[in-house]
């Protein structure tokens, strides 16, 4: 390395110009944005860059993983429990490749990355070289933006643009490809100047005030005004413009996954969960409410059932960065288009102080109905196997709502986003877009890191968590602390659950065997227990929470139970059932 | 199924014209978002703007307004794309090139060359013993006439280009243009009084 890189980067004007390798210009381009830890792997292709990180080893904190898709996921939890970017290496081929999933993941779920892969050197570009593969293009649908650099000197600017990209706006995963001649190339660095423009960028559109206005006036008129709100108000950090709306003009508020915990669960507006398996009030009364109020969300399927027949009776607000996501899926009265930081102040000023009670109280019926139903027998039942709600229920006991829970996908993760109580943002982390099996281990591994001070449970079926259990390796060397419940039925549970729905209880290999996953932790150095007695649960629950560091808990659930409510696919949200 | 369901409901021919950088594999991000809705793109001609370093793509594809409004928007949200507009023909001049290759002693025996010239508004391009270049520029259905009549004739190689397509409504297009690039210059200008304004993004 060069003989020194101390402070070199803060004001390049008047910097002079020093020698450095195209890698330790892409460390300290990474230093001064902030970045703290790096997930990656490394390998032919990276190796320069592997060995500039050689000797800023105690500035940059690399995790290694133990397979490139454990990396980007790592990197995807980091980047929601600490509101950062997220970083990861990879090397060039298939490790490369390795990070599509996550990349599609982070795509649809909006999370903030910034992936570095080597590449083969520039003049082998295009010859089918040992580990080339064409990342750019293989990742073009997935990232926000991608990059190849092939020359040193190209690296300041690329990461710059990378950073301001991934970070500002709709957020989104970006991927610069690093050929290793311009990982090795010296070059004259004149400092790092972050990125804070680009002409043919524009994060945010501008808010135009008469759209305020008009989503005002629909919302002082509105008898039945109905908040749905999504990731947007977390992402754009709204948390407390948002509440402070919904708390002034007394909407009912209900949240997608991906938006749950940016108010408190029990926050009296909270109405509950959205789309196939949220909550039975909300479902209903989108067809009920008469104006419609979307804030940073996307009206995914899942969220909105039969499109034909979803809130055709409202008139629809739409609040989102994202021009394109107006009139996507559901077509708007009006678009409030701009960052909801900027817009929900706005429009808190420009509405009428108001309670809407009798409406309010119509939630809290359907929300009855519900508990009846099928909350109560979920959380609370007095016999036979224990249920996945219940875990979650005793959970919520024991952390009070402010551990971080990751879930992975199916069953359990409904179930959990169901249940899980969440009293801070920033809490629940799971793939909602994509519905990546194999999300919750690296991605706890990495929420845990962006938030040192929390506590992290990952909640895995005993599916999901056979697709990324190589990461326990990580666990064990990273020395992290986080806390693993397996919830074992198994079976492949949702889909399973639709075989019994709709294809007869045809059961076409759902019914998936597990090696002991106590002895598999135990083999990783990581303490666990098995439980199948729901008097064990509770003391079992509070064992792993205090314990020192990691732990697996696996706890064997009831093996046919279905999550509902559920809105059948193709269905209207009010066709929801109940069983 | 019905059959009516399986009609193309509403569907036209739109021009989509973007502006953009000049940057590697965007070319790529475009078309995809095409490919992704399994939309055939038609025609795509893509050439430097009058401004350097900014180009212009010209998108010809046969989709309903709405399937093409929102094609519009994910076109925009590229971060590479300035601006991106869309119009039915009615709203656009437009033209296509064609060029033919034909042998010449056919031509010259069988056909008076001037009347074929004359009736299609061709022109020759290249006349040599063994053939002739005709081209002629217009709308499909003119530079696909000329095939007709060229093929009993011994059409050898026929090609037509993509279509450029000028908007009727485009008042001040070129002004905003030179606008933007004084106010931000590309790559290629390094000196200029307006470097500085970084807060500005390029708006039509």
């Amino acid at each position: 390395m060069e003989a020194t890189q101390q402070d070199v980067l803060t004001a390049p004007e008047e910097q002079e110009a020093i020698e450095l390798s195209g890698s330790a210009a892409l460390l300290e381009a990474l230093i001064v944005e902030g970045v703290d830890t790096i997930f990656g792997y490394p390998g032919g292709a990276i190796m320069p860059i592997y060995d500039a990180l050689y000797d800023y080893k105690e500035k940059l904190n690399h995790i290694l993983v133990r397979h490139e898709q454990g990396g980007i996921h790592a990197g995807q939890g980091y980047a929601r429990s600490s509101g950062k970017v997220g970083v990861v290496f990879a090397t060039s081929g298939p490790g490369a490749t390795n990070l599509v999933t996550g990349l599609a993941d982070a795509q649809i779920d909006s999370t903030p990355l910034v992936c570095i892969t080597g590449q083969v050197f520039a003049h082998l570009l295009g010859t089918d070289a040992f580990q080339e593969t064409d990342v750019i293009n293989i990742t073009t649908p997935v990232t926000k933006w991608n990059f190849q650099v092939t020359d040193a000197e190209q690296i300041p600017e690329a990461i710059a643009k990378a950073f301001y990209i991934a970070r500002t706006g709709r957020p989104g995963p970006v991927l610069i490809d690093i050929t290793k001649n311009a990982q090795i190339q010296k070059f004259q660095f004149k400092g790092y100047q972050p990125c804070n423009h680009i002409r043919s960028y524009r994060p945010k559109p501008i808010v135009r005030p008469q759209f305020i206005e008009q989503a005002a006036q629909l919302i002082n008129e509105a008898k039945k005004p109905f908040v749905l709100w999504g990731q947007g108000v977390i992402l754009g950090s709204a948390e407390k413009e948002f509440q402070a709306f919904i708390e002034k003009a007394g909407i009912p508020s209900a949240w997608t996954i991906m938006g749950v915990g940016a108010i408190p669960t029990d926050h009296p507006l909270n109405v509950g969960m959205l789309g196939m398996h949220g909550n039975y009030g909300p479902n209903v009364m989108t067809n009920e409410c008469d104006v419609l109020i979307a804030i940073g969300m996307r009206f995914d399927d899942r969220v909105t059932g039969r499109l034909d027949k979803y809130a055709k009776q409202a008139k629809v607000i739409h609040l989102d960065i994202d021009p394109a996501e107006i009139d996507k899926n559901v077509q708007t009265t009006v678009a409030v288009w701009g960052d909801c930081k900027e817009t929900l102040p706005l429009l808190t000023q420009a509405v009428e102080e108001k309670q809407h009670t009798e409406w309010l109280q119509k939630f809290h019926e359907f929300a009855q109905r519900e508990n009846e139903a099928v909350i109560d027998a979920e959380l609370h039942p007095q016999t036979g196997e224990m249920t996945m709600g219940e875990v979650v229920d005793q959970l919520n006991q024991l952390t009070n709502g402010d551990a971080i829970v990751v879930t992975d996908v199916g069953q359990h993760q409904m179930v959990g986003c169901r249940y899980a109580k969440f009293n801070q943002t920033r809490s629940n982390i799971t793939s909602g877009g994509l519905g990546t099996m194999g999300f919750a281990l690296p991605a706890a591994i990495g929420a845990k890191f962006g938030a040192l001070d929390r506590t992290v449970v990952a909640i895995i079926g005993d599916g999901g968590f056979q697709m990324t259990l190589q990461e326990l390796g990580t666990i064990m060397q990273s020395g992290v602390n986080v806390k693993i419940i397996i919830l074992n039925n198994r079976f492949l549970g949702m889909v399973r659950q639709w075989q019994e729905l709709f294809n007869e209880r045809r059961y076409s290999f759902v019914d998936i065997q597990s090696p002991d996953f106590v002895q598999v932790a135990k083999g990783y150095g990581i303490a666990g227990k098995c439980i199948k007695e729901r008097e064990e649960l509770q003391s079992s629950l509070q064992e792993m929470l205090e314990h020192q560091g990691s732990y697996l808990l696996e706890v064997f659930v009831t093996k046919e139970n279905n999550v509902f409510p559920m809105v059948p696919q193709g269905c209207s949200v009010s066709e929801i059932r109940l069983k | 199924m019905s059959t009516q369901e399986n009609m193309p409901q509403g569907k036209q021919e739109f021009n989509i014209t973007v502006y953009t950088e000049n940057q590697i594999g965007l070319l790529n991000r475009i078309a995809i978002i095409f490919t992704r809705r399994k939309i055939n793109i038609e025609s795509l001609n893509t050439s430097p703007s009058e401004i350097e370093s900014i180009y212009r793509f010209n998108i010809v594809v046969n989709e309903t307004e709405d399937v093409v409004r929102k094609v519009t928007r994910q076109i925009e949200k590229q971060i590479e794309v300035l601006k991106v507009y869309y119009h039915t023909n009615a709203d656009i001049i437009w033209q296509e090139m064609a060029l033919y290759k034909v042998p010449a002693d056919v031509i010259a025996e069988k056909a008076p060359v001037e009347r074929l010239l004359r009736e299609n508004g061709a022109r020759a391009v290249v006349i040599r013993k063994d053939y002739i270049v005709f081209e002629t520029t217009g709308h499909r259905e003119e530079t696909d006439n000329l095939i007709k009549v060229l093929q009993p004739y011994g059409l050898i190689e026929f090609v037509r280009s993509a279509r450029i397509a000028i908007i009727k409504d485009s008042e001040g297009f070129n002004r905003k243009l030179r606008e933007f690039e004084r106010e931000q210059p590309g790559e290629e200008v390094s000196e200029n009084e307006y470097l500085n304004q970084r807060d500005k993004v390029f708006t039509m």
